[in-house]
C-alpha cells in the first residue's frame, strides 16, 4: 500500500468548531441570484469538497470566502465571529488563503518574487528586499512539494502548469493559511501531477489545515475529501459526510451522464493503478 | 503494489544554470544599451565636435532634462500605466512657483513649496480618478493633458497679462533655489549642470526601489498582472496612485530647474509633446506598454540615446529636421525587440 491509496482512510469528522462557517449565505448580482441559500462549514483537519458543474456558483462562492465579493444575505463566520470582508487582505488577514483557477501569479515576474508577493521578507534599516532567504525558502517549500524549478529567476509564465499551481500552493501553506481555497487546483493537470497536488492537498489537511476543495471531478474529491457538496444552478443539491456516500452516488448526483462515465473510463486508461484502486478502495470503505 | 507515484528528482537535470552572458541578454535594459553604444560609435566617426570633452557635458545635460522625467514614467509604465500630462505637468509646477511668489511678494521658497504640493495633488488626481472610474490611463490623462495646458496659458494670462510668468529673479531666495536645481560646476574642464548630478541620483535611488525593495516588486506585480496582485493582499491602488504622485514630484523637479535656469521665467506653452520624450525614453530602454516588464536604468539609457541623437544630428552638420525621424525609427525598432523579449519570457 502506498500512502497515495490511503489519503482518506482515516477521515472522521473533527469535534473542532468550523473555522469557516455559512448559513444561508446567497449573493445576487442585480436581478440574477448566483447563490442561494448555502451552508458550508470548514473545520481544521478536513478537507470539504465543493462540487458542480459550471456555472453553478463554486466561483462566486469562492469569491466570497476570499474577500473579492460580499455577500448580500445569510451570514458568514470566521472563528465564531460575523465577517463581512472588504478585500482579499481582510480575508488573508484571517488565515484564508486562496489558490484561483487562473493561479494568480505575474506571468513576467520571477518564481521567488512571486512567490513572496504581498509578503516579501526584508532586511536592515532601508527595508531592502532579502533576496537570498527568499529564494532559498522558496526553493525549500517547492522541493517539499516534489517540485524542482533550479533557476528561481525565471519568469513564472515559463513554467508548466502543473509547476505553477504548485508555486501557488505551497506560498499559501508557506505563508500559514489555516483555511486553504483551491479553486480547482486538478483541472488543467495530468494524472500524474494532480496526483502530485492530491498529495499535497492532503499533506496541508494532516498539518491541520482546513482545505475547500473545489473541483468538478468526482474522482479526484473522493480520493481527499470528508465531506462533499454538491452546488447545482446556486443551491446546494447535496451536502453529506463521506461515509454517506460512494463514489457512484456522487458521481450521479453532481452531474450523471455520459460526459462523466467517458472521463472515468478515461482515467482507468491513463493511469488504471492509481485511479481504479483508490475508487474501489474507497468503496470498501463506506 | 508497487509505488504509483514516482517523486521528481530533487534537482531537474533538463535545465542547465545560465550563462552569465544568457542572464546579461535577459535584461530588459541590455537592447538600448546596445543601441547607446552604437549611436555612441556611429557619431564619435560621423560628428567630429562630438569627440570633444567639452561637448559631453551639454549632451548629459540634454540627456537629463528628459531623463529626470524618464526616471518616474518609466516606473509607471512598469505598473501598467502612463501618463500623457506629464509634459506639461512640468510647466505647471514652474508657472506655480515664480507666480504665487510673484503675485504675493514671497520668498521664492514659499511658491516652490506651494508647486510642490500642487505637483503631488495633479499627479494623485490623476490616479485616484483613473482607479474610481476603471478608465484607461491614455484618456483620464489625456483630459487632465488639455486641462493642464488650458490652465497653463488662461492663468498666466490672469495673473500677469502676458504669456509667460513674471521674473521672480530678483526676489528673496532665488539664488539659493537656483544653486539647487540650475547651478553648474566645473569638472576636469567640462561644465555639468547640476541636474545631470541629481539625475544620476535619481537613477540610481528608484533602480534600487524598483528591484531591492517591497514597493519595487508590487510595482511589478500591479503592472504584470492587478488582479493577482490583488488577490495576494498588494495593495494596488495605493501603489498606482504613488506612482502617479511620483511622476507629480518629478515633474516639479523638472518644473523648478526650468524656472530656474531661466532667470525666474516660464513660458505658459512650454511642455506640449514632451510627454512622448519621456514615453520614447523609457520605451526604447525596455519598459512594456502593457506593464510588469522593464527597467529604471533602461529609462535613464533612452534618454541618453535621445540627448546623442538630438545633438549628434546638429554637430554632424545635418539638417535637424531628420531628427524626429529618427526618433520614431528608434521607437518602433525598440518596441519590436521589446516584443520579441516579451514573447520569450511568456513562452512555455
Amino acid at each position: 500500500m502506498t500512502t497515495t491509496k490511503s489519503f482518506a482512510d482515516d477521515a472522521t469528522t473533527s469535534p473542532n468548531t468550523p473555522i469557516v462557517l455559512l448559513e444561508d449565505v446567497g449573493k445576487s448580482y442585480g436581478n440574477i441570484q448566483a447563490l442561494r441559500g448555502v451552508s458550508l462549514s470548514v473545520r481544521q483537519g478536513e478537507i470539504t469538497c465543493v462540487l458542480g458543474d459550471n456555472g453553478a456558483g463554486k466561483s462566486t462562492l469562492i469569491k466570497i470566502i476570499a474577500g473579492l465579493h460580499d455577500y448580500t444575505s445569510g451570514r458568514m463566520s470566521v472563528n465564531g465571529e460575523e465577517r463581512h470582508f472588504g478585500s482579499p487582505r481582510e480575508s488573508l488577514d484571517s488565515g484564508i488563503a486562496t489558490v484561483y483557477q487562473d493561479l494568480a501569479l505575474a506571468p513576467l515576474m520571477s518564481v521567488w518574487r512571486n512567490f513572496f508577493l504581498g509578503n516579501e521578507l526584508t532586511k536592515g534599516p532601508f527595508r531592502q528586499l532579502d533576496a537570498a532567504k527568499m529564494k532559498r525558502i522558496a526553493q525549500e517549500e517547492l522541493t517539499k512539494m516534489g517540485i524542482s524549478i533550479p533557476d528561481l529567476e525565471q519568469p513564472v509564465g515559463k513554467l508548466s502548469g502543473g509547476q505553477r499551481q504548485c508555486v501557488a500552493i505551497a506560498r499559501a501553506i508557506h505563508f500559514g493559511a489555516k483555511v486553504l481555497i483551491l479553486d480547482e487546483p486538478t483541472a488543467a493537470l495530468g494524472v500524474n501531477q494532480s496526483g502530485v497536488v492530491l498529495k499535497y492537498v492532503v499533506k496541508a489537511r494532516d498539518a491541520g489545515i482546513g482545505v475547500i476543495f473545489i473541483t468538478h471531478n468526482p474522482h479526484h474529491a473522493y480520493l481527499v475529501g470528508n465531506h462533499f457538496v454538491v452546488l447545482k444552478l446556486g443551491r446546494v443539491a447535496l451536502d453529506t459526510h463521506r461515509s454517506e456516500i460512494t463514489l457512484e452516488e456522487l458521481t450521479t448526483e453532481m452531474a450523471g451522464g455520459s460526459e462523466l462515465e467517458a472521463l472515468s473510463h478515461e482515467l482507468r486508461e491513463i493511469n488504471p493503478e492509481v485511479v481504479v484502486d483508490d475508487v474501489q478502495k474507497g468503496q470498501e470503505g463506506t | 503494489m508497487a509505488s504509483t507515484i514516482t517523486s521528481p528528482a530533487s534537482a531537474d537535470d533538463r535545465v542547465s544554470a545560465r550563462s552569465l552572458g544568457a542572464r546579461l541578454l535577459s535584461r530588459p535594459e541590455i537592447g538600448s544599451l546596445v543601441g547607446a553604444a552604437v549611436i555612441l560609435v556611429f557619431f564619435v566617426i560621423a560628428a567630429p565636435p562630438f569627440r570633444d570633452i567639452n561637448n559631453t557635458g551639454t549632451i548629459l545635460y540634454q540627456a537629463a532634462l528628459i531623463g529626470v522625467m524618464a526616471v518616474p514614467v518609466s516606473l509607471l509604465m512598469i505598473g501598467g500605466e502612463f501618463d500623457l500630462s506629464a509634459g506639461v505637468a512640468v510647466t505647471t509646477s514652474g508657472l506655480t512657483a515664480g507666480l504665487f511668489a510673484y503675485q504675493f511678494s514671497l520668498n521664492v521658497w514659499l511658491g516652490v513649496i506651494v508647486a510642490l504640493a500642487l505637483s503631488l495633488a495633479i499627479g494623485a488626481f490623476n490616479g485616484w480618478l483613473l482607479m474610481r472610474t476603471g478608465l484607461p490611463s491614455f484618456l483620464v490623462t489625456l483630459g487632465t493633458f488639455f486641462i493642464l495646458q488650458g490652465l497653463n496659458i488662461a492663468v498666466t494670462r490672469l495673473a500677469s497679462g502676458a504669456v509667460a510668468s513674471n521674473s521672480i529673479s530678483d526676489m528673496d531666495g532665488f539664488g539659493a533655489a537656483k544653486a539647487v536645481f540650475a547651478s553648474e560646476f566645473k569638472l576636469g574642464g567640462v561644465t555639468i549642470k547640476i541636474i545631470i548630478v541629481w539625475w544620476i541620483v535619481f537613477v540610481a535611488i528608484a533602480a534600487w526601489v524598483l528591484l531591492k525593495t517591497q514597493i519595487g516588486n508590487w510595482i511589478f506585480a500591479v503592472g504584470g498582472d492587478a488582479a493577482a496582485a490583488r488577490a495576494v493582499g498588494v495593495p494596488v491602488k495605493k501603489v498606482k496612485i504613488g506612482l502617479f504622485m511620483a511622476v507629480g514630484f518629478f515633474a516639479w523637479f523638472t518644473g523648478m530647474q526650468l524656472l530656474f535656469v531661466q532667470n525666474g521665467v516660464v513660458q505658459s506653452g512650454e511642455g506640449v509633446g514632451k510627454e512622448f520624450l519621456y514615453i520614447i525614453a523609457a520605451v526604447v530602454g525596455g519598459c512594456l506598454l502593457t506593464g510588469g516588464y522593464g527597467s529604471v536604468v533602461g529609462g535613464a539609457v533612452g534618454a541618453l540615446i535621445f540627448g546623442m541623437v538630438q545633438l549628434g544630428v546638429v554637430y554632424a552638420g545635418w539638417n535637424p529636421d531628420w531628427f524626429k525621424a529618427f526618433l520614431g525609427a528608434m521607437l518602433l525598432l525598440a518596441t519590436i525587440v521589446n516584443l520579441v523579449v516579451k514573447n520569450r519570457a511568456e513562452a512555455r
